[in-house]
């Protein structure tokens, strides 16, 4: 079973969640961090990460004696990444996306490829944990690639349950870490910006027909925006965290939530029971 | 010579514009005998890449030289090996097509020698 844990907008407790999550499900669970532009799961699980690999996009290469400049590759380029002036042919790194039409439609074989390194992806155990993120080299545009690369990464051990850390907003790198998940939990607060963002998070995953629930964080402030949507929506509320100034105590130290609120860790098996049966129906 | 201009409309009568990649048109004049044919830029809707599409465009339609407002890095590297002239007109006045050529053949055009602006990047991700 893959969850992802999501939220539209940042900082609203997706990480919380997620390591919580992850701590309670306990051996054969799988973690990523797909926050690639800003992973912290790790300070939290503190895995050792002993496995390190270089990922990134393959750019094609043309070998100018080979090519005819017949222009095929850069009309089946989407992105206008390739271009074919009368006797030269051009690569745009910046605005390939790696997907190889161009090396697959050459006729005369004239492009290869190479790695682009646009940043790595680490893992290791943290417990029983099998985990992983990737890093993003900065001033990379495409964050996709590597999450595509960190969720196709083979497991150090076979998993029952994957939890997917997505990163904030609901552009492509969050669409790229919900998809292929069985079910979302989309974390907000009861605030204007926490619904606004969940809603367009919640479109997504009724767009990708992954199946949705929702967690509400610092709960008590702000109004009941968010259970009217969630009703109209028919979206169930799994779980409510209130606002306490011991987790924002904890979670400032490194500490996740089950560890710091002990009282906590049968209401996440709970909620991974009912995701498990949610999924199973 | 052999001139596209880029232009909003439909003929030699309508208003430059000053997007090269982002053109709604270009109109093809020759600058001596004054014949003009007009094409819409299929870059319009590029989701990215539009410099180099446009670049590309309006080299496959023989032009030897563009006239527009700027250029883009992607532009600017493909418009050049292309031995597409690069020159640029005013972009504060509302021109027509007709008043740009007349500039151009006035001699009144500079001739871009990098591109203008930064890459715009893509633009969905």
């Amino acid at each position: 079973m893959r969850v992802v844990v999501a939220s539209g907008k940042g900082g609203t407790g997706k990480t919380t969640v997620a390591t919580s999550l992850a701590l309670v499900a306990g051996d054969a669970t799988r973690f990523l961090d797909c926050d690639v532009e800003a992973p912290n799961a790790a300070l939290f699980l503190q895995p050792q990460l002993d496995t390190r690999q270089e990922v990134g996009i393959l750019l094609p290469v043309v070998d100018e004696s080979l090519c005819t400049h017949c222009g095929r590759c850069a009309e089946v380029c989407e992105f206008h990444a390739i271009a074919v002036v009368g006797k030269r042919t051009l690569v745009f790194p910046e605005l390939c996306h790696g997907c190889g039409s161009c090396t697959l439609n050459c006729p005369e074989r004239a492009i290869t490829e190479r790695l682009d390194v646009m940043g790595v992806l680490e893992s290791g155990f943290a417990g029983g944990v099998d985990f992983a993120h990737g890093i993003m080299n900065v001033g990379e545009p495409m964050a996709v690639p590597i999450i595509r690369q960190l969720k196709k990464a083979a497991p150090a051990q076979p998993f029952r349950v994957e939890i997917r850390d997505a990163p904030p907003g609901a552009s492509c790198p969050v669409v790229e870490s919900i998809r292929g998940a069985d079910y979302a939990l989309l974390v907000t607060e009861p605030t204007p910006f926490g619904l606004h963002d969940l809603k367009q998070v919640a479109d997504v995953t009724r767009e990708l027909g992954i199946p949705a629930g929702v967690i509400v964080n610092r709960d008590g402030i702000g109004d009941n925006a968010i259970e009217a949507y969630c009703a109209e929506a028919g979206l169930p509320i799994l779980l409510r965290i209130p606002m306490e100034r011991r987790f924002a105590e904890a979670i400032a130290s490194g500490r996740t939530l089950v560890d710091a609120a002990p009282e906590y860790r049968p209401r996440f098996e709970a909620l991974l029971q009912t995701i498990t049966a949610r999924v199973n129906a | 010579m052999k001139l596209a201009i880029s232009i909003t409309g439909n003929s030699l009568q309508s208003a430059f514009d000053p997007r090269f990649g982002r053109a709604a048109a270009f109109c093809v004049v020759d600058s001596e005998s004054g014949e003009w044919t007009v094409h819409e830029n299929p870059a319009l809707s590029a989701s990215g890449g539009a410099g180099v599409q446009a670049a590309q465009f309006v080299a496959k339609l023989g032009a030897q030289a563009v006239v527009s407002g700027a250029y883009g890095p992607n532009a600017f590297d493909t418009l050049s090996p292309a031995g597409v002239a690069m020159y640029l007109a005013p972009t504060g006045e509302s021109l027509t097509a007709a008043a740009v050529l007349e500039l151009f053949r006035a001699g009144k055009l500079t001739q871009a020698q990098a591109a203008t602006h930064e890459g715009h990047h893509g633009g969905h991700h």
